[in-house]
């Protein structure tokens, strides 16, 4: 009975777990009609691993054409492990960023309810599994190797767990000169984002948030990013943003020493977690028009055909900043944005995910760019490298920060737990 | 996850929507289909529990031989109906029959089917003889079909609380469930107690509004 409801993805999903894990496979494998799945390794060390899997095919003869290995759509990114999965996964092309602020009557017990709700419907909806009272069901077969991210701004860390459980960074970043701040797109007490390689897979995975949320908080502001799509490059390629540079070039690299220590925060409640800031950097596409291409390269300090350095012919090359043209300047000019964002700091490095918008505003298409960083402390690694972009960068002529915020990342959960326990438990 | 060495108090405590427990000598033989599962590291992603052996030769109850995932409850105010939710599986080689259900938050609870009426109206009503599943068969509760009806609150049961929900079969066996609680606005069926036993104080033709949307 039922055996054909839709609705009842979780039996595909037993189907391919016990195949691919052994289990019982003499039982299910000797049964005609279940495809036969595939697990793929994602890079060593991130802790991501990527499920293909296969689904129930009527016949062994139409099972090849049916079993969607390979596609875009089946792949899947562990939810559970020590760090949240959304921070390490190579980026989705499609992600929307929601902030909500609390009603205020949830208190700690209320947290911890939305937080369990919260938690699995993500746990299922990353899998491909519809979520507990998903309107919806046949929306989440394709998880598209969705993540759902949880960010905490200070007023739920407040109430979750008092004062003292704020992190000294965790609030508005101090004022910038360049600042042009809209409150419409700063703040917020809770983040949730959902990014996959499919827009529809977003926009179900948002919808089954935004109702799971209605009783716990009110949505305050929505941003939706989006990159090359899936496949169109080579996976884990730097994407272009909306000046057409190539953009995020000089990034952590997960599974390192320096991953681990400069994206993942170390102590309390956070260890394994991270901090987000989210900044949207409006980009004004008409005057930027009007500048020349060797002004455009020397606004960033890279080429625009491969985002190589000026003084380099690959994207990776290391920049010289030394080397100066024949009448004697840098040929890397010292107000440009790379130049700028370098700190001699090491430490002083972030984990860059940027993701393009556009947005109808008042009649007229905003267009820039959603800076999202990862790291261990918002004060001692953004603040300083955004002061050095503050005080001199060409690109400044270009781009405006219209807004922004920092969320406290909680570390991930087992699979019993739920994202917050280590605060909220 | 995939440790042979798993304790069974572990394995049966890894979820929190589908929280399993089987009473008196069901929980023996259940506990014996963990085992056998979690040696094969074979998991059900829906509940977290090791799947159970699919044949249970010890089983000697109804409790034994079913597996229960996705279960979930419409959360509401104190005073309204509500329902609960689940997926019934019976992995054993005999029929099995729900015959009652029992809740701390509702003094009154009745398994329902839902059915058209005359009108073509989509009517819930009592099922008579409680639900059977036959072996290897599956039983889903769900909103528009056949759900467990809890016909007064005696508390409000806000989103992502855990509800206890007891099923009795016609053995005598029982499992004991938590139902984690969800805003849901749909499952608005007419409710129309006249064609089964006296219900109580459930009022004939009500609308089951259980709050939903707060």
């Amino acid at each position: 009975m039922a055996a054909e409801d839709p609705a009842d993805a979780s039996r595909f999903s037993l189907s391919r777990r016990q195949l691919l894990l052994g289990g019982a496979a003499a039982g299910l494998g000797a049964a005609a009609g279940i495809g036969v799945g595939d697990i793929v390794q994602g890079r060593a060390g991130s802790g991501v691993s990527q499920m293909i899997p296969g689904r129930p095919t009527p016949t062994a003869a139409t099972g090849a054409l049916e079993s969607g290995v390979g596609l875009v759509g089946a792949r899947t990114v562990d939810f559970h492990g020590l760090h949240q999965a959304g921070v390490a996964v190579v980026p989705q092309a499609h992600s929307v960023f929601l902030a909500w602020d609390l009603r205020p009557e949830i208190d700690r017990d209320g947290l911890v309810r939305m937080m369990g709700i919260l938690t699995d419907d993500a746990r299922r909806l990353t899998q491909g599994t519809a979520a507990l009272a998903d309107s919806e069901p046949e929306m989440a077969g394709l998880p598209a190797r969705m993540t759902v991210t949880f960010g905490f701004g200070a007023e739920l860390v407040r109430r979750g767990a008092g004062e003292s459980a704020v992190p000294s960074w965790l609030g508005p970043l101090p004022a910038f000169g360049i600042d042009r701040l809209d409150e419409a797109w700063c703040g917020g007490d809770l983040l949730v984002e959902v990014a996959a390689d499919d827009p529809t897979t977003v926009a179900h995975g948002v919808r089954m948030m935004a109702k799971d949320l209605r009783s716990f908080a009110v949505q305050r502001w929505r941003q939706d990013g989006f990159r090359q799509a899936a496949g169109a490059r080579p996976e884990g390629a730097s994407m272009r943003n909306l000046f057409g540079q190539v953009d995020g070039t000089v990034n952590l690299v997960p599974g390192t020493a320096d991953f681990d220590s400069l994206a993942y925060a170390a102590e309390g409640w956070l260890a394994g977690g991270s901090s987000f800031v989210l900044r949207r950097i409006r980009m004004d596409l008409d005057k930027w028009d009007k500048l020349d291409r060797s002004g455009r390269e020397q606004s960033v300090g890279r080429t625009l055909s491969n985002g190589a350095p000026l003084t380099g012919s690959a994207e990776q090359d290391e920049p010289d900043f030394t080397a100066t043209t024949a009448v004697g300047f840098p040929v890397i000019p010292e107000f440009s944005h790379m130049r700028r964002a370098r700190s001699e700091d090491r430490s002083q490095r972030i984990l860059r995910r940027g993701y393009n918008y556009e947005q109808l505003t008042d009649g007229a298409v905003e267009s820039g760019l959603l800076f999202g960083s990862y790291q261990a402390d918002v004060t001692a690694q953004f603040v300083p490298l955004q002061r050095r972009l503050d005080e001199l960068d060409l690109l400044n002529e270009w781009t405006t920060p219209v807004g922004s915020a920092v969320f406290a990342i909680p570390p991930g959960c087992g699979d019993d737990g739920f994202v917050g326990e280590t605060l909220l438990g | 996850m995939c440790d042979s060495t798993i304790p069974v108090a572990q394995a049966v405590r890894v979820t929190s929507h589908a929280r399993l427990t089987i009473r008196t000598v069901a929980a023996v033989s259940l506990a014996a289909g963990l085992l056998a599962g979690a040696s094969g590291c074979a998991t059900d992603s829906s509940t977290g529990l090791p799947a159970p052996s699919s044949t249970s030769a010890s089983a000697t109850t109804a409790a034994s031989q079913v597996t229960v995932s996705g279960t979930w409850f419409k959360a509401a105010k104190k005073a309204d109906m509500s329902a609960g939710f689940a997926v019934i599986r019976n992995d054993g080689t005999q029929p099995v029959v729900i015959v009652s259900a029992a809740s701390a938050v509702s003094d009154m609870m009745q398994l329902h089917e839902t059915v058209a009426d005359d009108s073509g109206t989509m009517t819930m009503r009592k099922k008579e003889g409680g639900f059977e599943i036959p072996a290897g068969g599956e039983l889903t509760l769900e909103p528009g079909g056949n759900h467990v009806m809890f016909m007064g609150l005696n508390q409000d049961v806000a989103a992502g609380s855990d509800v206890p929900l007891t099923l009795t079969f016609s053995d005598g066996s029982s499992v004991d469930l938590s139902l984690v609680a969800k805003d849901y606005t749909g499952a608005n069926e007419q409710y129309d107690d006249s064609a089964g036993e006296a219900s109580g104080d459930a009022s004939a033709g009500a609308e089951m509004d259980m709050g939903g949307d707060q």
